[in-house]
């Protein structure tokens, strides 16, 4: 035990014998010691319990209040159960002095010994009919306490609600009293206290909630405000009326008075304004929108916690309303901001605009502005959430793309930025050279100029590794909407020497690319296809759309089969669609379009289809439109990396199905990057003498897996067992459970349809493991 | 200070507390407060317990003061009365 940073150990055993001693000098100075120097860590201090205990039975009432005192502050647990019984006497005498100190040691008591509460509880029957300010207020804290903890006593205290409203009352009511007063308003301490246990016991109970409407509209509008206690009570009350179940008027009535506090000069008084504002945010809305201005104001306030809570609170107040206005000074807060703001601003930006943006290209502004200012500072995951933005907005790519072009010239510093701009520019940047815009005044750019950029981000030394990818990438996709090509070759080519490894590795595949697969180049320099978000708030992924995802018919749709084009083509599809930046991917979209997914729900009787959220309802215009041809290109993307990497991992096959002639078989072979990833390929075959027409495969696992399904090579399965078809499963088992799944088979049979469900059970160990 | 607690009102219970000691010693300074440190933490236990205001009136919690300082002045000056006739 340390005074001051040196130790105090000698000083524990003297205090005991001071405690000891008759004199009152020594009793005063020996607890004083014994607070101080001794607390529930040493084991010293239970030598003090006797002592204690006959202290509290002492004919001087000083010396029992020393020994109320002390227990109450530092009584431990086996010294409070010790000791209740007495302090609950004590609770009982008629001399308030004691009574009060009673009160308080009782707080203790029950802080400690939880258990202990119903012992206390006779004597509070009394308690509030006292005259003594003192006992009041500390009975009123005793019930408090017991009312927090306990839910019975609470139901119990509910009946006193009357009582504390009319001692309320005439605390304000009555005239002025010397000894109770704080500038002008009597006895503060005690209505602040009465307000909190009104709080507790009105939570979620109407009837007392309505005993206490009047009296808090009365304090609400007759406390003075020019002081601060005047404003302490104030607050306590506003507190209060937003916990109980009050009136709207009532609460209007509240929230004008925190719009009053935000006014006022002390910076204290509008902390705690912001504070309380941004709790009843939620349920008040319309109420605190009216205060919406002086809360901007607020956000050029010099204090550091006033600026961040009135950040907060702007952010939750925007609405489609106001966007536009809220947006103009956010924006400007965030050029005017500490670092340590510009993140958490930049992220509610993204946010808001998400949500509330009134235009596209409004949007695109207050993005490209954003990023402008505070690019360093925003999240990761915003670059990749900016791109998909930007494919949505079709109409926007021209003027998009000459903005981000523009702003690229003037500073390649903040990386976020360059890496959307270079992006873009790869994308569209055709666009940019033909000179088409109709929002904005028509840049002309040549395509030198652009490669000229697009070159220097490459050898910037402000260029992360990734802005370099980035770039790459973009000089290589334009090679097919220039015309000017041997430049792009040369450019290639010098960096399939460089030091970075990625560098390196893409600028070789590029360079194999121009070499011996030209004739496929444009094919996979294609435009990228509308991306699909999982989800419209917070961090969202995004989600390569599967060929499938046509929600028009309900058997599995077969894009047109086609040939996969060859290995070092592959890890290009790979990097082509930007799977550095973006994470692998995890796709947990079920395999069958929505109406069919309803087919699947029906099947599920007690295992739930695995990898469930139904597709998006984001803004998704119909994949039909550019999803043939990027269809494969995804298709390839999906399977291919699969088949590259499996090492065949010597798995036995399985049978999974075999009635009516219909024999499916299951093959399976392990996704090498993620070993949890299980592939089962199926193979179905028709030993019947007819085909098997419209065959379609369904899959559910339970929930703790996921599921994705490829397409089916076909939709015929040939008679007597001449072909078979095959399909890709693909399953994702994180807690490396025993693999279980249902199947549900349809199939056409010499012309009547056929429907079967089986549960497959039979895995190999070795496919989950 | 709680989560719950009121902020404001604590600012008051610090300032009632400074009133105390100005009205105890008279115009309160530091030098008071370092001489006289035992009868701050007297004024304050008479003041608070358990961390929550106990007497809300300021003169009561001075008039306690006041018994209390009496009966240390006299305890001493009993047992010296009783040692007297030895």
């Amino acid at each position: 035990m340390h005074m001051l940073g040196y130790p105090a150990h000698f000083g524990q055993l003297e205090c005991l014998k001071l405690i000891a001693s008759q004199k009152f000098t020594d009793k005063r100075i020996g607890y004083l010691g014994a607070m101080l120097l001794l607390d529930e860590r040493q084991d010293v201090h239970l030598l003090m319990t006797n002592c204690i205990k006959n202290d509290l039975n002492h004919s001087t009432q000083y010396v029992q209040g020393l020994a109320l005192c002390t227990l109450g502050c530092m009584g431990s647990s086996e010294m409070c159960r010790d000791l209740a019984g007495e302090v609950e006497k004590l609770l009982k005498t008629s001399n308030s002095y004691l009574r009060k100190k009673a009160a308080l040691c009782a707080v203790h008591v029950i802080r400690k010994v939880p258990e202990l509460m119903e012992m206390f509880l006779p004597a509070t029957k009394n308690l509030l009919s006292e005259k003594n300010h003192g006992v009041l207020h500390t009975s009123v804290v005793l019930l408090t306490e017991m009312c927090e903890r306990s839910p019975d006593m609470l139901a119990h205290f509910r009946k006193l609600v009357p009582q504390l409203v009319r001692i309320l009352k005439n605390l304000i009511m009555s005239g002025y009293s010397p000894e109770h007063d704080v500038s002008g308003i009597s006895d503060p301490f005690l209505q602040v206290r009465i307000l909190r246990l009104l709080r507790i016991l009105g939570r979620s109970d109407d009837d007392s909630s309505e005993a206490m409407n009047d009296i808090l509209a009365q304090v609400a509008t007759n406390t003075e405000t020019s002081k601060n206690v005047g404003n302490a009570i104030l607050y306590e009350t506003v507190l209060t009326i937003m916990d109980i179940k009050s009136e709207s008027g009532l609460r209007v009535l509240a929230i004008n008075i925190l719009g009053r506090f935000l006014l006022n000069n002390d910076k204290n008084i509008r902390y705690v304004a912001l504070t309380s504002l941004l709790k009843t945010v939620q349920t008040d809305h319309n109420a605190v929108q009216r205060h919406r201005s002086t809360i901007v104001d607020c956000l050029k306030d010099l204090d550091v916690s006033i600026k961040r809570r009135a950040m907060e609170l702007s952010f939750a107040l925007v609405n489609g309303n106001n966007v536009r206005g809220m947006m103009k000074e956010l924006l400007y807060f965030l050029d005017s901001c500490d670092p340590e703001f510009k993140a958490d601003c930049a992220s509610g930006v993204f946010l808001s605009a998400e949500k509330y943006a009134p235009s596209k290209r409004w949007h695109i502004d207050t993005i490209m502005r954003v990023l402008t200012t505070a690019g360093s500072y925003v999240r990761d995951d915003s670059v990749p959430n900016l791109i998909q933005l930007i494919t949505n907005s079709v109409e926007m790519h021209a003027y998009t793309v000459q903005r981000l072009y523009k702003a690229l010239l003037d500073d390649i510093s903040q990386q976020p930025l360059v890496q959307v701009a270079s992006w873009c520019i790869g994308e569209y940047g055709d666009l940019l050279v033909s000179g088409q815009c109709e929002e904005e005044e028509p840049i002309q750019v040549t395509e030198d100029e652009v490669l000229d950029v697009l070159e220097g981000l490459l050898a910037s030394n402000l260029s992360t590794p990734v802005t370099r990818g980035y770039s790459l990438t973009a000089i290589m996709k334009l090679s097919t909407r220039f015309s000017g090509v041997n430049r792009i070759k040369k450019v290639v080519s010098i960096y399939g020497s460089s030091i970075d490894v990625e560098l390196q590795q893409r600028a070789v595949e590029y360079n194999a690319l121009f070499k011996k697969y030209d004739h496929m180049r444009p094919a996979l320099l294609e435009r990228m296809p509308i991306m699909e978000k999982t989800a419209t708030n917070g961090p969202t992924e995004i989600v390569q759309t599967n060929g499938e995802m046509e929600p028009s018919a309900v058997e599995a749709k077969h894009p047109p089969p086609v040939s996969q084009p060859t290995s070092p083509a592959n890890d290009l599809l790979d990097l082509l669609s930007g799977n550095d930046v973006v994470p692998v991917i995890q796709t947990t979209l079920p395999s069958k379009p929505a109406s069919a997914g309803g087919d699947l729900l029906e099947l599920l009787g007690d295992i739930s289809l695995g990898g469930g959220p139904a597709p998006t309802p984001a803004p998704a215009p119909a994949p039909a439109v550019s999803s043939t041809q990027p269809a494969f290109l995804l298709d390839g993307l999906t399977s291919q990396p699969l088949f590259n990497d499996i090492a065949p991992a010597g798995i036995p096959p399985m049978t999974a199905y075999n009635k009516n002639g219909l024999k499916i078989d299951f093959t399976f072979e392990r996704a090498n990057p993620n070993p949890n990833i299980a592939v089962i390929t199926i193979h179905a075959s028709n030993s019947t003498e007819a085909d098997m027409t419209d065959f379609v495969f369904q899959a559910a696992v339970p929930k703790t897996f996921q599921l994705q399904l490829l397409s089916p090579s076909s939709n015929i399965v040939p008679a007597l067992n001449q072909g078979s078809v095959t399909q890709v499963i693909r399953v994702l088992n994180p807690q490396k459970q025993q693999l279980r799944m249902r199947i549900k088979l349809t199939y056409t049979l010499k012309g009547s349809p056929v429907q079967d469900l089986a549960e497959v059970n039979n895995f190999p160990p070795q496919s989950w493991q | 200070m709680e989560l719950q607690d009121n902020e404001l009102i604590t600012l008051e219970i610090i300032h009632r507390y400074v009133e105390l000691l100005d009205k105890y010693f008279g115009s309160v300074c530091e030098l008071d407060v370092i001489f006289n440190f035992e009868k701050t933490f007297y004024i304050l236990d008479e003041f608070l317990l358990a961390g929550e205001a106990q007497e809300t009136s300021k003169k009561s919690v001075l008039k306690a003061m006041e018994e209390a300082d009496l009966l240390q002045e006299n305890g001493g000056f009993q047992s010296r009365l009783f040692a007297a006739p030895t």
